[in-house]
């Protein structure tokens, strides 16, 4: 009886990982920022994020200057002027699957789910709900999700002779291609 | 004993295990993270507003696959006072157009009113500040520059040589970003001159320069640049040309406001051939306008 608490909490002591955790260095983002008169995309596929099957635990994060622009001007304002990058080197998301019991991720499959936790951007610290779909493949996971940021939220400033050019919302686009880390 | 001790440890390692779990999976990815931005090179970026400082040059270069397109302007003094508009109804133009081959070689184009002179260049990056897989503090750009004066000949009777209106120019520039606010940099310079006024003057003028620029606000900024010749000769006739500006930015536009004894707009004239006398109030006005197209897109293939 011992001896079998003993291994168990052995196995569970450092065996964290095995099994449910998925990693990948080469998650998408994407963000868009419509209006009238201007569209503006920036695009990065070097996010790096990892997802605990498990646990429903996802964790993200990306180097702001690893974004990329249409217009070079755009990168400079971007990482200079709204995002300093200097100061605020990336962007942090640590979010939990909502309502976990309800979903099974052991089977192939594409299921909805709802992410829950605090996303970090320049600097600022918000609670986000963030609605995604989570679709298993043998030792690949695809989690997507969309959702809006609002600039204002995370004290991003915009001068008044540009707000016609960015938008307020932001509109997210993610894409992680996970494979099983161990 | 040793049991028990090693039971507790499991245990305590269990406990953390689970409480720390999010910040494993956090410490991984910065792990990872880390791991893929060794080998990245992390560039200093727009050390100065444009690729120019004031009238030189600064160590930027326009971007890739983008031209840029300027006009500038240079008025009279601000001494002649209100019957010339304080120099407004004397104006030189220059316009230019620069574009950037890839990341590190830019030509460009230009013609000034005065002296109906046309201009073209080259500027190169030979070492860029960055750091990440490699520290390196300081970019090192070499620009040149030849300029030919298209004026109708003085004398047409006479034997004019074309080859006696070239005049050439080769500079170092050596700067650094300190911080987000504040860029420096040195400039050693060389014009060579096809033809001189007398035996006397030098063919070849050598001069140092040096900018700085710091911001004062995101979008506004104040850049001070000045030449020192390395000869005397002419002393009393030529000045050592002094700028300063305001770069103003509003999205693809850069607008520099400048106050100089200078009023050519390339090298050449800025450092052998400028008259103004700070002193005697010879302060020129005068601007840069900038405006940037994207000429290639190099997110397409993103």
């Amino acid at each position: 009886m011992k001896k079998l608490i003993l291994s168990i909490l052995a196995l569970a002591a450092f065996n964290v990982f095995a099994q449910d955790v998925y990693l990948t260095k080469a998650g998408n983002i994407r963000f868009f920022s419509s209006t009238p008169l201007e569209d503006i995309e920036g695009k990065s596929k070097d996010a790096v994020s990892a997802l605990n099957t498990k646990t429903g635990e996802i964790v993200a994060q990306i180097q702001i200057k690893s974004f990329r622009f249409e217009k070079s001007l755009m990168e400079e304002h971007f990482n200079e002027n709204y995002m300093e990058s200097e100061k605020f080197p990336k962007a942090v998301l640590k979010a939990k699957i909502l309502d976990l019991e309800k979903y099974d991720f052991s089977k192939d499959g594409e299921q909805k789910v709802v992410f829950e936790g605090d996303l970090t951007i320049h600097g600022v610290t918000k609670k986000v709900k963030l609605e995604g779909t989570i679709k298993k493949s043998g030792k690949n996971v695809q989690a997507k999700s969309v959702f809006k940021v609002k600039l204002a939220d995370y004290n991003i400033k915009v001068p008044s002779v540009v707000t016609k050019n960015i938008a307020e919302d932001i509109e997210v686009t993610v894409d992680f291609p996970y494979e099983l880390k161990i | 004993m040793f049991k028990r001790l090693v039971l507790s440890a499991l245990i305590f390692g269990f406990a953390v295990s689970i409480s720390n779990a999010q910040d494993d999976l956090l410490d991984l990815i910065e792990k990872e993270d880390n791991e893929k931005n060794k080998d990245k090179r992390d560039y200093a970026s727009a050390a100065f507003k444009t690729n120019l400082a004031v009238t030189s040059q600064s160590i930027e270069n326009v971007a890739s696959g983008v031209l840029s397109f300027r006009i500038s302007h240079r008025f009279g003094t601000i001494s002649d006072g209100l019957y010339d508009l304080f120099g407004l109804d004397n104006s030189d133009i220059r316009f230019a157009f620069d574009y950037g081959i890839n990341d590190w070689l830019q030509v460009g184009v230009g013609r000034s009113s005065f002296e109906k002179l046309y201009d073209g260049n080259l500027k190169a990056k030979i070492l860029r500040q960055q750091k990440g897989k490699q520290n390196i503090p300081i970019s090192i750009v070499y620009y040149t520059s030849a300029a030919v004066n298209t004026l109708k000949w003085a004398d047409p009777n006479r034997e004019n040589f074309p080859s006696a209106r070239w005049t050439y120019c080769h500079q170092l520039l050596i700067g650094r970003k300190f911080s987000e606010s504040f860029s420096a940099q040195i400039s050693p310079t060389v014009i060579h001159r096809n033809l001189v006024p007398t035996t006397k003057d030098a063919n070849d003028v050598f001069a140092m320069g040096g900018a700085i620029r710091q911001k004062l606000t995101k979008r506004l900024a104040v850049n001070i640049e000045y030449f020192h010749r390395l000869d005397t000769y002419n002393e009393k006739q030529f000045k050592n040309p002094l700028s300063f500006c305001f770069d103003i930015e509003t999205g693809g536009h850069v607008f520099q406001l400048i106050f100089s004894n200078a009023r050519s707009m390339v090298e050449k004239g800025l450092i052998t051939e400028t008259t103004g006398d700070i002193g005697q109030g010879d302060i020129y006005f005068g601007f840069n306008l900038s405006r940037v197209f994207t000429v290639v897109d190099k997110t397409k293939k993103m």
